[in-house]
């Protein structure tokens, strides 16, 4: 049998993923973590990066790289109370780059903070109920769920599920506690982990649930999902998801995109047996011996869909019924003001990249901190990097709506490519980045709105995402343009995912640099005006015009 | 072992001097030295010619001395005392006398009460700091065990910065001291300012002198101070009074981009032979004054740059006065008197009253010159505002490398001196032209050796560096070296600043060698990333314990740096963890580290 990862061997040693985190804060000489901490952090929901850049600046100083803590908030379903918002506010002020970022998994995450700063941040975190555990790593991570809650009553069970599973799914270590937190220190044996064991999963671990019509979570990119089944306005079951996953390594042909397969239906009660049997099967399963071949989307493929459930069935107790009919409409967010059944009124704002910042005169921050001072509701971080006020009351709405208007949290409800264009961090602060993307996307959708526009498009409905790496954070393997980073300015080209999220695309062109994509897509943007049929979408076009290979 | 370059001795002779010394133990080879300089001393007598082997080398024990002893005693900080006292020692062997040259610290009772003629050159620092290695002697004189010094004849030079109340405290005491327990003087006591040179070769020319005729020596010759008396003829190695020009190959900011300072690394490449230095020495810089720095001293003194000004014989324009001769950053007193006594304005008498010292100290710090010919504007000649300025002195600074390491290449630590007082914009003479130094450019230097600043002879034996800011910059050199030696004993640095992502002198060196084991132990504080402020003396306490053990074991311990807080904190924190850790009380504390400065196991390099 081949060799277990050194992850591995970090992992089994870490005694409940304690390692020598402590001892690390302590080295007042350096900015970062030992090696192997470094590793562990990930699962207490951080990961150490630099400012790249001035890497090479600081190495010419003799100064080590400026070091860096992202913080990543477990918040399941991507719901935060006010009070959670004002926390939030406070961390990014106090201790982080003076922003919080939307992820495109439902939450916040903190970039810039220091050493000594991790502590104080997961302390305001804890006082206002919130934790960071097993945001990153080999791990279950935070839970998604669809996030507009016109649906009301269903959403709300749906919210609460994903919190259910999020706890479920849980390491029962208190090593978290301990050194964030100064809790008591563990003496004898670490705790039992019952679904993770000593060595956690092979590799990180996705979940969420979709209530359609709406797959904002992009559901069929997860682990793990769950299609919420409602029928006459009751939430009757699940239909099972498993073994997507986007991630991919340049230049690895065995490693791909691949979307999940519906496995089947089950009833809500036994959501929870189900996920622990999907995540402890591929506990048992997954490939340890190889980080690019670890994600359940292999096993699954190595050992076969009907194997893999009949091994959660088995694990699970019950049979999975049929799956059931559903239908999406859309993988994107719904702007502007929204009654839900219940009366209440929400509204989703666009943040571009997710960025919440006051800069440029958009004091987005400041605004956001006005609102949650006064808004009674809550807020809802969508799985597409925008932030909804949930939950308005009628007689509220005014005054939310003149906050909005003041502090400018409306200016980036352009075109629909706009609204609905996705970005990854990437440079200057995530260290797997290859190629520019969220400080690259204004000038992308600016460039791209010119193109439609010359085409007479510019109210077409588009998806445009980019990454700066190929592992896929803002799900550009789904989007109908999808750019992914190879080196500072040169992007692979994947082009004909459709408008719910359901289709992969397909990689069109490789390392191209601005001018070739404005050119290739300025050619397909003609096309597209002259034969396409009516209301017919950019990447279906392209597939049934057959300007796609495969 | 081979002879080094230049030799003043044939090879034939090495070899037969090497295969004769090669069965002598350590004392044998320390008699034949005393042996060997008594007959040098007797040839140069006969034939009148001047010394060729460096003062440095006749500091050990003499053997009996045809003559009486004379003995010149230095007590040295930076190397200013030092090299005063080998100034005399050459200029009293030049006019045939015997003599031996040795440091306050290597200076016992013992041989005081055996003494005939002593002169002594010490230094004071801050108000009124004695230099280290006069410490135990300061307190010998002082015990019941001083001894009567009848036959005595004694002269004592002082060097100090007026702008202290306790200007030249240690000289005076000594002075004093010496003089109560029965000591003659054979000249009154000279106390001198920083700009001590002049007043300090009229001294060495009386000492000389006066100590020929109170000899009767019929040979005594008329002897010079200057400089070519005290550097060997036979070798060409840059000194301060004849530097050499050297290239600069990197100039390397090594404070963050949004540091408040501007901290240089400044790799220069030395010819062969020229330059030989130790770790612990320092580089001293020779600069002229900033072009601008000149043009503002002439518009605020209202004077011409081409008037003619003559000086003690000397006459250049004044521009050139200005710019290579006279300093324009460092307020002397002597402006600050010429100024009362010109200026109608009573605010600058004021300024040199008793009670205003505190001021006037603090005023020298911020002040230049052209500042203080802007605030009280007088009458100027250009003769007077010469005379009133320092002469202009090199800047010396810690060599930051180890030859065993770079080779032929000199690296210094510099901070750029870039401030705003009172509106004015400050930039270091000589820091703020370093700043924007490009590759290749020339710099005139020597080394200025620094013998009290030295790693222990015995590699087993362990350091401690403590050294904040651009006081770590001899460790870089130091721990450079003890890997060169490939030295077993430990080593432990404490570095201070403000902030850890900015200020962080040689970070990743340090990294690098707390991972392979060069550096054992790495204490940092940094004031400015915490509510409280933390400094190096804390990190010491509260790693106590350890640091005591370290000096239980046999510890040397250094410390670089700022002379003013620092130093005397650090001092107090030494004492304080030998008394706790050794549950000793606070006398014999002291006198334990006390001890340590004697046995040069507490060494200072500090400014």
């Amino acid at each position: 049998m081949a060799e277990l990862t050194p992850v591995e061997r970090i992992k089994a040693q870490s005694r409940g993923l304690r390692g020598t985190i402590a001892d690390s804060l302590q080295d007042a000489h350096t900015g970062s973590l030992r090696d192997d901490d470094q590793q562990l952090l990930r699962l207490h929901g951080s990961y150490q990066q630099d400012d790249r850049d001035i890497r090479e600046e600081r190495r010419q100083q003799k100064l080590e790289p400026l070091w860096r803590y992202m913080v990543r908030v477990r918040l399941p379903g991507g719901v935060a109370t006010p009070a959670q918002w004002l926390a939030l506010d406070a961390i990014a002020r106090e201790h982080a780059n003076g922003s919080l970022r939307l992820t495109t998994r439902q939450t916040f995450q903190f970039h810039g903070i220091a050493k000594n700063g991790l502590k104080p941040s997961m302390h305001t975190m804890h006082d206002a109920l919130m934790d960071s555990i097993a945001t990153c790593g080999d791990v279950n991570r935070n839970v998604m769920a669809s996030s507009n809650p016109i649906e009301s009553p269903a959403h709300a069970e749906v919210a609460e599920w994903a919190a259910r599973l999020s706890e479920h799914l849980l390491p029962k270590t208190r090593a978290y506690y301990e050194i964030w937190l100064n809790g008591e220190k563990l003496e004898a044996t670490p705790e039992h982990e019952p679904v993770y064991g000593t060595n956690f999963l092979p590799r990180k671990f996705k979940a969420a649930i979709a209530l359609p019509p709406s797959n904002d979570v992009d559901i069929y990119t997860q682990d793990l999902g769950f299609i919420a089944i409602v029928e006459a306005g009751r939430l009757v079951g699940f239909n099972l998801t498993v073994g997507g996953g986007l991630g991919t390594t340049h230049g690895d042909a065995t490693t791909h995109p691949r979307l999940a397969n519906v496995a089947g239906f089950l009833a809500p009660e036994h959501l929870l047996a189900v996920a622990e049997a999907v995540v402890t099967t591929q506990r048992d399963f997954g490939d340890r011996t190889n980080r690019k071949h670890a994600r359940l989307k292999y096993t699954i493929e190595d050992r076969g869909l009907e194997w893999f459930v009949s091994e959660v069935e088995k694990r699970a107790g019950i049979k999975l019924g049929a799956a059931r009919p559903f239908a999406f409409d859309t993988h994107g967010d719904l702007f502007g003001w929204r009654q839900a059944l219940d009366g209440t009124w929400h509204r989703t704002l666009r943040i571009p990249a997710g960025r919440i910042i006051d800069k440029d005169g958009l004091p987005w921050l400041t605004g956001l901190r006005a609102i949650a001072t006064v808004h009674t509701g809550d807020f809802r971080c969508t799985a597409n990097q925008n932030v909804t006020i949930a939950h308005v009351k009628s007689e509220d709405k005014a005054s939310i709506e003149a906050l909005i208007h003041h502090y400018r949290l409306d200016a980036a409800e352009g075109s629909y490519l706009a609204r609905h264009a996705l970005a990854c961090v990437s440079m200057p602060t995530c260290p797997l980045g290859m190629a520019e993307a969220e400080r690259y996307l204004p000038q992308l959708t600016t460039d791209v709105e010119r193109l439609l526009a010359e085409h007479g498009l510019e109210d077409e409905p588009l998806s445009l995402r980019i990454t700066g790496c190929p592992n896929g954070c803002a799900r550009p393997y789904v989007a109908e343009i999808g750019l992914v980073g190879k080196a500072l300015g040169r992007y692979n080209l994947h082009l004909g995912g459709d408008a719910v999220g359901s289709r992969l695309n397909v990689l069109y062109r490789e390392n191209i640099d601005e001018a070739t994509f404005h050119t290739v897509i300025g050619e397909f943007f003609a096309a597209w005006r002259q034969e396409r049929t009516p209301g017919e979408r950019f990447g279906d076009f392209l597939w049934r015009t057959k300007r796609l290979p495969g | 072992m081979s002879p080094p370059a230049r030799l003043p001795v044939l090879p034939q002779q090495t070899l037969q001097l090497e295969s004769l010394l090669s069965e002598l133990d350590a004392d044998s080879l320390r008699w034949v030295s005393g042996f060997v300089a008594g007959l040098a001393a007797e040839r140069a007598r006969q034939s009148g010619s001047s010394p060729a082997i460096p003062t440095a080398a006749v500091a050990a024990p003499a053997v009996a001395a045809p003559t009486a002893s004379v003995t010149v005693l230095y007590a040295s900080q930076t190397g200013n005392s030092r090299r005063v006292a080998e100034k005399l020692g050459s200029a009293l062997q030049a006019a045939g006398l015997e003599r031996t040259v040795v440091a306050a610290g290597d200076y016992s009772l013992k041989q005081l009460a055996a003494e005939q003629f002593l002169f002594v050159v010490s230094s004071t620092h801050g108000d009124g700091e004695p230099p280290d290695d006069a410490r135990a002697l300061l307190d010998a004189l002082s015990s019941r065990r001083a001894p009567k010094l009848d036959k005595l004849a004694i002269a004592v030079l002082g060097l100090g910065d007026s702008s202290y109340p306790q200007f030249c405290a240690t000289a005076r005491i000594l002075d004093e001291r010496l003089v109560a327990l029965g000591a003659r003087r054979l000249i009154d006591r000279v106390e001198c300012d920083v700009d001590f040179e002049g007043k300090a070769a009229q001294w060495i020319q009386q000492a000389v002198t006066t100590t020929s005729a109170a000899l009767g020596a019929t040979t005594a010759t008329s002897v010079t101070a200057s400089a070519s008396v005290a550097s060997s003829p036979a070798t060409v190695v840059a000194t301060r009074e004849a530097p050499i020009a050297i290239e600069v190959a990197v100039n390397q900011r090594i404070t963050a981009r949004d540091s408040e300072k501007d901290v240089r690394h400044v790799e220069l490449i030395v010819p062969e032979g020229q330059f030989p230095y130790q770790a612990g020495d320092a580089l001293g810089l020779w600069l002229d004054n900033p072009a601008a720095l000149v043009a503002e001293a002439l518009a605020a003194s209202g004077l011409d740059a081409n008037e003619s000004v003559s000086l003690d014989g000397i006459t250049r324009p004044l521009g050139e006065w200005l710019s290579r001769h006279r300093e324009l950053t460092r307020v002397a007193r002597g402006l600050i008197e010429r100024l009362a006594a010109l200026s109608a304005d009573e605010g600058v008498a004021a300024l040199l009253k008793p009670d205003a010292a505190g001021t006037l100290r603090a005023k020298f710090k911020t002040w230049q010159v052209p500042d203080l010919l802007r605030r009280y504007p007088v009458q100027w000649t250009g003769e007077r505002l010469v005379r009133a300025l320092h002469p202009l002195s090199p800047r010396l600074y810690s060599i930051a490398s180890a030859p065993e390491e770079v080779g032929e290449e000199v690296h210094v630590t510099v901070a750029v001196v870039d401030e705003v007082h009172e509106g004015q914009r400050h930039l270091g003479a000589v820091s703020g032209q370093i700043q924007v130094l490009e590759p290749g450019a020339q710099l005139r230097a020597f080394i200025e050796p620094n013998p009290r600043f030295r790693l222990p002879a015995d590699a087993k034996t362990d350091v401690i560096m403590i050294g904040p800011g651009t006081g770590v910059a001899p460790f870089r050199g130091f721990v450079q070296a003890r890997q060169a030696q490939a030295a077993s004993g430990r080593n432990w640095l404490f570095f201070g600043g403000r902030r850890l992502d900015r200020d962080f002198l040689y970070q990743t060196e340090w990294l690098a060698a707390l991972k392979k084991g060069a550096l054992t132990r790495l204490d940092v504080a940094f004031s400015r990333d915490t509510a409280e402020k933390v400094y190096v003396q804390q990190r010491l306490r509260e790693h106590g314990a350890e640091l005591y053990q370290w000096l239980e074991a046999g510890a040397h311990v250094y410390v670089c740096g700022d002379a003013e807080r620092m130093a005397p904190d650090v001092h107090a924190s030494l004492i304080e963890i030998v008394a706790t850790q050794g549950g000793r009380s606070p006398q014999d504390a002291e006198a334990y580290v006390a001890a340590l400065v004697s046995a040069r196991r507490y060494l200072r390099d500090v400014y």
